[in-house]
């Protein structure tokens, strides 16, 4: 047996491990760490010996994971020893014992930094290596730029250098702002030209780490590491003690490969043409062989090689050399090539247009959804959910459906989540959609989040075909003995809306309906009980003619849950027995639930949010970049999906409007006097206001006026909201409010077409007397061409009037078209001038483009002035998700998959005007992780002027709320802070 | 990079751990645990590699012990499992034909190993030769000091007898 060589530290490990069951162990380490504690009180009668036996001692308790809270100072202490055993036991158990948040650290600073500076090279090494490894951000500010000197200094010999650089890299990595490595890329050239391949490998991790960061500042390192790649890959001048089972430095080549892959591009023809032929030499090259070791080895540089072909815009018949590869991969024994297969094969869906190809695999790698190895399945399932379009969902989805019996428990969640994704997006018709979501519920209920039942629920109701369908299938899943709860609660909702749309069929009278739902009352939960109440209220309403034996039955059941402990329960309850006795007005409240406003899976998110536990790759993060659903559009999403069961009538306040405060009490929000921009729904009713703001005070006289507080006369006409947000926001949707204030509310409908459009133009009056001398006159800039209807000059009161502008676009540019408006109110005139979005982005059609028609387009548009890039700061903080978000509401397709960095997003889209006809617009944002306030833009179309206002246009979302620096932002009213001058402009 | 290295027995037991990221005591008895469960229970025939909270540890067995080391989901696992063998081969070279025994009794020899080998999380040195030719350099910087000792009390102890 192998002793330490300390016989103290030797028996007590032994003694540790006779211990017979933890309990033991506890008490032994316990004595010891007594025994420790009073040996270091006194610590005059310790030798150099015994205090590094006891940190030893202490580090292997701490290491079992026992908490050592003491003794840290004895550690510490040890660093600063002049002779080596004690200092080397110092510099390691600290950076065993502490980490980077340790107060006690700073106890060593200057110890560590003597030694790092002094003349002792293994008194350097051991000082770099624990701030490699432990390193914070005081140990960046105090030792950063000694160890710099040493990485690049001529007199250290390589075991210094190679461990300054991973020390470097570390303090860089955690503390980027403190690190100076301004002029590091002609130092990193020379780094890269090292021709000891320890250091060189240290450094190119270095390099990794900075080229990362900011990869622009590294252009000319960029030669020097195809050189290195191709040093290796034709195996010249490499010692063969770097050799690994005969291949030269197998890691090497993969850490120069990575930083390869964070270039854009390699532009230069020569390095580009030696790159891909070490490339290609790689991709045929790697052959399997017996020993392990080697293959994986020969594969891990085979992988790296792939990415970065990936990356690098290759030619097509390298990338189906590269599917084909991969195809093979994923049909060997060896499960770490299987497992790599999958994994890149996913990665690969998003790069190119291989997606046919890799279809082709498509039965191969549902043999690995059934996988012994866990990590085999998830990959699988990944690439799946990835490769999956309208063309094959179906038989995805039902293979998924399939697995979903017999698969772990770990992964049912997912499996589901992403089934109902998969079903959704591409479903070949609806009624299949609800198939495959109550399949799920049916068999993983379990597993199935409300988000999925909410759903179907969103389609059923949207969708009128639908509902008879839905309806039957609920019907008969009730029939089956043992049902889920999750499918008692959708078979309830969609019965009790839509039962009645089957009536004629055997069983489904309203009564049947009601005693198959009711018997599974007592099985189910609270929230399910709900529910079920709201069902039977509509059950009741739909039975007509009322039947009197169904209503006594489910007013009894009223009646004995209006005493429920459960409030939610007891108020539905008082509720729908009130109000199933009002008879007429009980049709009008519980009449069929309205369309739900057409909105955003919020799967997609939540398979987002997910992600980081079940460690998804990119596909998902690629997928929610694409339009939310074939189905459905993405609006903005304000609250998280609510199926209240009540309509609320929405044109007749006054006459419902006890009920309406039933109603409301219910737990059902329904915003009616926000100054939201999406009131729109009620502006355009023929009252537009829920509540008139008093009536102003009846001046009719000058002087009154002239008597009257300025502020006053301030407040009079100040818009409510913010205007300048109201047009931004306009020029991300079609319709909303454009401008309000207490007595006037403008709102803008839109609707797009081509180079044309037609935006109809609403003025509210919200007060109860008539406002006059109305004028609109808009202000047509020189690309637009408008024909505007003339407004009344009277609005009656709480009337509108539309005016609806036709426009016709006739080339790009961002200048706005103005409404110049103006109305007198009693005696004042406001006046406001206001932007109408009618801007660049209304002329774009998202049309999504495949790679086949990007990469030859993004390649012919070679530079400015047709293809234009710049670095945009001070961009607002937004997540990459955000970011698509936006480009779709301006009506830029997100093109997941054609970049293949994932910080990067690539959108396109068509633009059309009268002088251009249809051009398409290609955009490339690539963003910086680290530094979200800044990215770099490229915007491309054969347009000059095109690609020039779309980039400007583009930038001023990305920066902030775009404001026209020529244009007032608020409305201006006449009253001003000087009285004459108010007088004046009445006069 | 690697985040964090494990050695742990079949039972479970921890033979080694370095963290290249800041994990508390707790942390870090909550990960040994977790893995432990998942690695410990996989079968033979499965691949090196598990996906877990965003990572990927990738991990092999020798004899009794499994070496793991988990890394960023972006990393290459291949060669990871490569560093991993590296790592095993320099040790075995040092102790000649190393077994569980010699790294539970020498946990501080395999420290050092690893620095020579890992810093930050990264593979610092590929050179087996040159691993070991440090190593033993330290090794016989430690002897020397010792001798050193050893003679200067040798001196004492024949002054004062």
């Amino acid at each position: 047996m192998a002793l330490s060589g300390m016989r103290g530290l030797s028996v007590f490990i032994s003694e540790i491990r006779n211990c017979q069951n933890k309990e033991q162990e506890r008490l032994r380490v316990d004595k010891e760490l007594g025994n420790i504690r009073t040996r270091f009180k006194n610590e005059k009668g310790l030798t150099p010996y015994d205090k590094k036996k006891y940190v030893w001692k202490m580090l292997y308790i701490f290491m079992l994971g026992y908490d050592v809270d003491f003794g840290h100072m004895e550690a510490v202490s040890l660093i600063s020893a002049p002779k080596y055993p004690e200092k080397q036991v110092g510099y390691l158990v600290t950076s065993c014992l502490l980490n980077e948040n340790h107060d006690f650290l700073r106890l060593a600073i200057n110890t560590v930094r003597n030694d790092i500076i002094g003349r002792n090279e293994t008194f350097q090494c051991l000082a770099l290596t624990m701030v490699g490894n432990i390193g914070g951000r005081e140990f960046a500010e105090s030792l950063a730029p000694d160890v710099q000197k040493l990485l690049v200094s001529s007199s250290c010999r390589p075991l210094v250098r190679k461990k300054a650089a991973l020390c470097l890299l570390r303090l860089f990595r955690k503390n980027p702002d403190v690190v100076n490595v301004d002029g590091w890329s002609d130092r990193m050239t020379q780094l890269l030209d090292e021709k000891n391949l320890g250091v060189l490998t240290s450094s190119m991790s270095l390099f990794v780490a900075l080229v990362s960061n900011n990869h622009e500042a590294y252009w000319s390192c960029l030669p020097k590491c195809v050189k290195v790649l191709e040093r290796l890959a034709r195996n010249q001048d490499i010692p063969q003690e770097y050799t690994y089972y005969g291949i030269p430095s197998p890691w090497l080549q993969v850490k120069t490969m990575r930083a390869l892959q964070y270039f854009p591009t390699v532009e230069d023809p020569n390095t580009r043409r030696a790159l891909f032929e070490v490339l290609q030499r790689i991709l045929m090259g790697t052959d399997v062989v017996k020993n392990v070791n080697k293959n994986n080895a020969s594969h891990a540089v085979l992988f790296e090689a792939l990415a970065l072909v990936m990356h690098l815009d290759a030619e097509k018949e390298m990338l189906s050399q590269c599917v084909a590869l991969l195809g093979k991969f994923i049909a060997v024994r060896e499960p770490n090539i299987r497992y790599l297969g999958l994994e890149n094969m996913t990665r690969m869906l998003m790069v190119t247009d291989v997606q046919d190809i890799i279809k082709r695999h498509q039965a191969q790698i549902i043999t690995s959804l059934k996988d012994p190895d866990i990590s085999i399945r998830r990959r699988a399932l990944d690439l799946l959910y990835g490769m999956c379009d309208v063309s094959n969902a179906k038989d995805i989805v039902e293979e998924l459906l399939q697995y979903l019996g017999t698969a772990d428990f770990t992964m049912r969640e997912e499996l589901a989540l992403k089934a109902a994704i998969l079903a959704e997006k591409f479903a070949p018709d609806l009624s299949w959609y609800v198939d495959v979501i109550l399949q799920l519920i049916d068999k993983a209920g379990d597993f199935v989040s409300d988000d999925i039942w909410f759903r179907v629920v969103q389609f059923v109701t949207n969708n009128e075909d639908l509902q008879p369908y839905a309806a039957l299938k609920a019907r008969e899943y009730l029939d089956k003995p043992a049902i889920h709860e999750t499918m008692v609660k959708v078979s309830a909702y969609l019965l009790g809306e839509y039962s009645h749309l089957l009536a004629r069929r055997p069983g489904c009278s309203p009564k049947d309906i009601f005693v198959i739902i009711h018997e599974k009352l007592p099985t189910v939960s609270t929230p399910t009980i709900s529910i079920l109440l709201s069902t039977y209220a509509k059950i009741l309403m739909h039975s007509q003619p009322p039947d009197p034996e169904l209503q006594n039955q489910i007013w009894a059941i009223f009646s004995k849950y209006e005493t429920c402990i459960d409030t939610e329960i007891q108020q539905r309850a008082v509720e729908y027995f009130a109000l199933s006795r009002k008879g007429e007005a009980l049709m009008d409240i519980l009449a069929e639930m309205p369309k739900f406003p057409e909105r955003e899976s919020s799967l997609i998110k939540k398979a987002e949010d997910t992600e980081a536990d079940t460690a998804e790759l990119s596909a998902i993060k690629s997928r929610t970049q694409q339009q939310a659903s074939n189905a459905l559009v993405v609006t903005d999403q304000r609250e998280p999906p609510q199926l209240g069961m009540v309509k609320i009538p929405s044109v007749d306040h006054n006459s419902v409007s006890v009920d309406q405060e039933l109603t409301q009490a219910n737990g059902i929000s329904h915003e009616v006097d926000h100054p939201q921009p999406d009131i729109l729904g009620d502006l355009l009713s023929p009252l537009a206001i829920e509540a008139p703001p008093p009536p102003p005070p009846p001046v009719s006289e000058d002087d009154a006026l002239a008597l009257a507080p300025v502020e006053e006369q301030d407040n009079l006409v100040k818009p409510i909201g913010d205007t300048a947000e109201r047009f931004h926001a306009l020029c991300l949707k079609d319709s909303g409010v454009l401008y309000e204030d207490p007595y006037v509310q403008i709102g803008i409908k839109a609707d797009w077409r081509g180079h044309q459009g037609r935006l109809v133009i609403f003025l509210g009056n919200k007060t109860t007397s008539s406002l006059t001398s109305v004028e609109a006159v808009v202000l047509p800039p020189s690309h637009l061409k408008l024909e505007v209807s003339s407004v009344p000059e009277v609005i009656p009161p709480r009337a509108q009037v539309q005016c609806p502008v036709e426009v016709v676009n006739l080339g790009p540019s961002r200048d706005v078209a103005v409404l110049d408006f103006s109305y007198m109110f009693g005696t004042s005139l406001v006046e406001s001038k206001l932007r109408l979005p009618a801007v660049i982005n209304k002329f774009f059609q998202p049309i999504p483009v495949s790679t086949e028609e990007f990469f030859p387009q993004w390649r012919s548009l070679a530079g400015p002035p047709l293809k234009l890039q710049e670095v945009v700061r001070g961009v607002r903080a937004m997540s990459l998700g955000e970011m698509s978000h936006l480009f779709s509401s301006l009506r830029l397709i997100v093109c997941p998959g054609l970049d293949p960095n994932p910080s990067n997003l690539v959108a396109t889209t068509t633009f059309y005007s009268e002088s251009t006809r249809a051009m398409l617009c290609l955009v490339r944002i690539e963003t910086d992780p680290a530094d979200r306030t800044q990215l770099r833009m490229t915007v491309a179309s054969q347009d000059p002027t095109l690609t020039f206002e779309l980039k400007e246009y583009i930038k001023e979302h990305l920066i902030s709320i775009p404001t026209a620096p020529s244009m007032p932002q608020q409305p201006q009213p006449i009253a001003s802070s000087d009285p004459g001058a108010l007088l004046a402009g009445l006069l | 990079m690697i985040q964090f290295v494990l050695l742990i027995s079949r039972q479970g037991k921890v033979r080694l751990t370095k963290w290249y990221s800041p994990y508390s005591q707790k942390e870090r008895s909550k990960v040994i645990r977790e893995l432990s469960g998942m690695i410990l229970t996989r079968g033979p025939k499965l691949c090196n590699f598990v996906e877990w909270k965003g990572f990927k540890v990738v991990y092999k067995r020798y004899a009794s012990l499994y070496f793991c080391m988990c890394v960023n989901q972006e990393d290459n696992e291949l060669e990871i499992l490569e560093i991993i063998h590296h790592f095993v081969e320099i040790l075995d070279r040092y102790f000649g034909s190393v077994c569980e025994l010699d790294l539970i009794f020498n946990f501080h020899k395999a420290y050092y190993i690893l620095d020579e080998v890992l810093i930050a999380g990264e593979l610092q040195e590929s050179s087996k030769k040159t691993v070991s030719r440090l190593v033993s350099a330290q090794d016989s910087l430690v002897e020397a000091v010792k001798e050193e000792t050893n003679s200067i009390s040798n001196i004492i102890a024949q002054a004062t007898k």
